[in-house]
């Protein structure tokens, strides 16, 4: 293995901690700049997007079921379900669509 | 030492405490699926606190990216967290000491947040101890729980599990793109834009955690541009 997997944790807990940290010890007053603002609150929607398409796609056994998987889970969410139920249905998709093809040949 | 805050605060955690466990069960699974030990998962759960930052990270390490590329989307995922300590901040008095601050800081997660902000006046650190006391045991013992069954559950329903992950991260765009129009575009230009990457030669080439972390910073660079949100007060 090329990385160290220990490492690769004390990166992820270290720049999380540090973003948490650095403005309740330092700040002592709130954040003005209005594209600064802007742009934080953007960014985490963009990034779980860009995180989410294409990556689904190849995530199960075939680019089918992956497919209903990533419908069935874009519908649960614009229903509102919550994080697990759409996860959970989801992968419900893919698993009958799975056995599906199977049966099917 | 504030009994109340903190005994107050223990008991808002307990809903957190139930939510975090069914989220981080599914981190636990996923972990195991990405090739981590029961013991590293927990490990994770345990140092990160964070939903999202958590499985972004999983991903990265699944896929051998470098420690610049987890650093970088570590930094952008969980950004939001210094806007959270930022207002957190503004709700402590000035004489809270450092140590309470850098001890809070650990426990600065979107529920744990929330519940703090939604107090009137100023908050003592007591009140998060609470919060934090509750419902970091109930993310850890989730994660525990999740990769137990990610080590015993058969590989036809691990392969269908896979797909969780990207389902939770739809949970958790789609509600507010629903409700205004730039995060809508935002989300549908992100994904546009990285599927172009995947499919267009030589950008292909670049590596899936580059091409979020490019897709991420031009994507809100434009809507902040374009769109800056209206100030709350």
């Amino acid at each position: 293995m090329k990385y160290n997997i220990y490492v690769y944790i004390l990166v992820m807990a270290g720049v999380t901690y540090l973003i948490r940290m650095l403005p309740l010890l330092l700040s002592k007053k709130e954040l003005t700049n209005r594209f600064v603002k802007s742009f934080l609150y953007y960014m985490p929607y963009a990034c779980l997007a860009a995180m989410t398409f294409p990556a689904i796609l190849s995530s199960t056994a075939s680019t089918f079921s992956a497919v209903i998987g990533f419908i069935v889970a874009l519908i649960a969410a614009y229903r509102e379900k919550s994080l697990l139920t759409v996860a959970l249905l989801a992968c419900l998709a893919v698993f009958i669509t799975e056995q599906c093809m199977i049966l099917l040949g | 030492m504030n009994t109340e805050s903190f005994k107050k605060g223990l008991k808002d955690g307990i809903p957190v405490a139930l939510g975090y466990f069914a989220v981080s069960f599914t981190f636990g699974i996923a972990s195991i699926l990405g090739g981590l030990t029961t013991w590293q998962a927990v490990l994770i759960s345990i140092t990160n606190v964070t939903s999202a930052g958590q499985f972004a990270g999983l991903s990265i390490i699944a896929a051998g990216g470098s420690y610049l590329e987890m650093a970088l989307t570590q930094l952008i995922i969980n950004l939001r967290y210094s806007l959270m300590s930022f207002s957190l901040a503004q709700k402590l008095e000035p004489q809270v000491s450092w140590y309470h601050r850098c001890l809070m800081s650990y426990g600065v997660t979107d529920e744990i947040f929330g519940l703090s902000a939604a107090k009137e006046g100023k908050i003592s650190p007591f009140y998060n101890y609470g919060c934090m006391c509750i419902a970091i045991p109930g993310w850890v013992m989730g994660t525990l729980i999740g990769a137990i069954s990610g080590n015993i559950l058969p590989d036809i329903v691990l392969s269908a599990l896979n797909v969780a992950i990207y389902g939770m991260f739809l949970a958790i765009i789609i509600p507010p793109a629903k409700k205004n129009l730039t995060i809508l575009a935002v989300v549908a230009s992100a994904m546009i834009i990285s599927g172009l990457f995947r499919i267009t030669p030589l950008l292909s080439k670049i590596s899936s955690g580059f091409v979020i972390i490019i897709v991420t910073l031009l994507v809100s660079c434009v809507a902040a541009l374009l769109r800056p949100i209206e100030d709350e007060k």
